[in-house]
């Protein structure tokens, strides 16, 4: 008997969902999907602005109630006892909605009051978490004046305050300078390391291949594709990317004549992207067709790559 | 589960008491500064007049009258405020709402933690009032003490049902448009400043369904019972009236705080 439970705790997912299903009147933001996100790992929701990606965070962090299928997290129903899952969970949400009549530390003391407990445990956490936010110093500042950056890792620090087993972050780059999203991502590392479970959402393909294990595409409320970073490049983009830019109105006239030369094309508005195995042997194939582009740039293929073939378009940033 | 409504409850209107550890200077003006002025401009002021006329306006001193009046009109202002704009700030300006419900509490925990809170500053508010009343001359000590529950059940229907009305808002851009056309009719026809029987008789009726005239009148009949401009209307309905428009909104606002958040 303990030995089934043991192994049951073992391979059950930390967060289950099969049909899940999310739909406000007649539109369906997330369409049926399933998932197992394990202990331990960083897993990508990617996707554009509308592809369900924060509705489903909604689900995960009991926000908000599921319209049909199946959500387990932690092995809780949330429809049942909500409350327990939270008790659990970090949740760094896409808006940052900090106190800001409250300075920075009791930003991190009310919530974890919230979760129940008690001062002396808080206040050594919160120097914990200042330090690991690079905030010390701000302790006593009040939070309107700190950088965007700054708020992002006070916001990230408060999801932390009660040691969640479970880690949401919704889109925890987006708006911020490079510097502060590298800033950021470190910190995000050294969870992860730390063994951290985290449930990433972003729109950001770098973010994704930095920082998650697996992944899935999102895409109209589906999921168009799944696994690591590395897999999904393999499965769905020939190894190079030869980027073509034409001078003014060129464009269409060499299209018409690059049949062959690559294993797949992509039109896009302002370049031409020819995926293929062998970038030398298309570039010489470009020039033995007399096609001149303005500008060539040959690169390895990347998760845009996949994203572009999944769902035939850009990223809507 | 280990916690209790009441236990989260208390958790919020915490985190409520150390913002206000912050912000009280801000709030000292409409608390103190204000009813000193009310009081020297229509008690001291106004009041010399009225009283000295023809002699016969009021069976009290006018400033007494005004006093007891204003514990209710002042309840009423600051649950108004506390219900409106802190509300329309934690589900639209700042979003703090949408962050607490992703820990253990719940919308009638925010809710309930709000009113827990807004039964404090009611009754800090209104013993501040009371105090000045005293010195005034406006109020004895007893008179300003019982007038202080009947006006902090003044200030509970107020704040629960403009949370509610607050929280069927889309944006801001009522909110003052709800001080200037209810707010402050009420404020100036419940009879605060002069017995309702004074208005128009067509009129009358219209003051009689206000929740402001119940608290007045509640506020009169506790402090100076028996004065010749109180109504004969038994007091239970003015406590039965007081308390349906605190239940209705304490049950309406954590409704619709639970149904904005999850959408």
């Amino acid at each position: 008997m303990a030995a089934t439970t043991v192994i049951r705790l073992m391979t059950e997912a930390l967060v289950q969902a099969r049909g899940l299903t999310k739909r406000f009147g007649d539109f369906t933001a997330v369409d049926a999907i399933d998932f197992d996100i394990q202990k331990g790992e960083a897993f990508g929701f990617l996707g554009p602005n509308g592809a369900g990606k924060t509705s489903t965070m909604k689900m995960i962090t009991t926000v908000s109630p599921i319209t049909e299928g199946k959500l387990t997290v932690f092995g809780i129903d949330p429809t049942l006892d909500g409350r327990s899952i939270r008790q659990r969970l970090g949740v760094v949400p896409q808006e940052d909605n900090l106190d800001l009549e409250l300075t920075v530390a009791e930003n991190l003391y009310i919530y974890g009051r919230y979760h129940d407990m008690k001062k002396s445990e808080i206040n050594p956490r919160i120097d914990e978490l200042l330090e690991f936010a690079q905030l010390s110093e701000r302790r006593d500042s009040e939070v309107e004046p700190l950088s965007g950056g700054m708020k992002r890792r006070l916001t990230i620090a408060r999801a932390l305050i009660n040691n969640p087993d479970l880690i949401i972050l919704d889109e925890p780059t987006t708006g911020l300078d490079p510097q502060a999203r590298h800033l950021l991502w470190d910190r995000l590392y050294r969870l992860k390391r730390e063994g951290a479970t985290l449930v990433i959402t972003t729109h950001y393909m770098d973010e994704a291949e930095q920082l998650c294990d697996r992944l899935v595409v999102m895409d109209q409320g589906k999921i168009a594709a799944e696994g690591s970073p590395r897999q999904l490049i393999q499965r769905y983009a020939p190894r190079e990317v030869v980027e073509l830019r034409f001078e003014e109105g060129e464009k269409d006239n060499a299209v018409l004549k690059m049949d062959g030369l690559a294993s797949r094309s992509e039109v896009l508005a302002d370049r031409v992207l020819l995926y293929t195995d062998d970038a030398d042997a298309t570039q010489r194939g470009l020039h033995e067709r007399g096609i001149n582009p303005e500008q060539v740039l040959v690169r390895r293929s990347t998760l845009e790559d996949v994203f572009l073939r999944l769902t035939g378009r850009g990223l809507v940033d | 589960m280990s916690s209790t409504t009441l236990t989260r409850s208390l958790r919020y209107a915490e985190s409520e008491v150390i913002a206000y550890r912050r912000t009280w200077r801000g709030t000292v003006i409409t608390s103190f500064v204000n009813p000193v002025f009310f009081l020297a401009a229509m008690g001291a002021g106004l009041g010399t007049i009225v009283d000295d006329g023809t002699g016969q306006a009021l069976s009290i001193p006018f400033i007494t009258f005004v006093a007891s009046g204003l514990m209710a009109a002042n309840a009423m202002q600051n649950g108004a405020g506390d219900g409106s704009f802190p509300v329309m700030a934690g589900i639209l300006w700042r979003k703090n709402f949408h962050g607490t419900v992703t820990t253990p509490l719940g919308p009638a925990d925010i809710m309930l933690g709000r009113l827990i809170w807004g039964v404090g500053r009611l009754i800090f508010v209104l013993i501040v009032f009371a105090v000045i009343a005293v010195l005034f001359g406006a109020l004895e000590i007893s008179e300003a003490l019982v007038a202080i529950p009947p006006a902090i059940l003044t200030g509970i229907a107020f704040t629960t049902a403009i949370s509610a009305w607050t929280l069927t808002q889309k944006d801001g851009r009522s909110l003052s448009t709800l001080f200037r056309f209810l707010i402050v009719p009420l404020f100036l026809f419940s009879g605060t400043f002069f017995p309702i029987r004074n208005l128009p008789d067509w009129i009358e009726p219209v003051a009689y369904v206000t929740p402001l005239f119940h608290g007045v009148e509640l506020v009169r009949k506790f402090a100076l019972p028996g004065i010749d401009e109180s109504t004969t209307m038994p007091t239970w309905i003015h406590i039965v009236y007081l308390l349906v428009m605190a239940m209705i909104g304490i049950y309406f606002s954590i409704r619709l705080l639970d149904k904005r958040i999850r959408q």
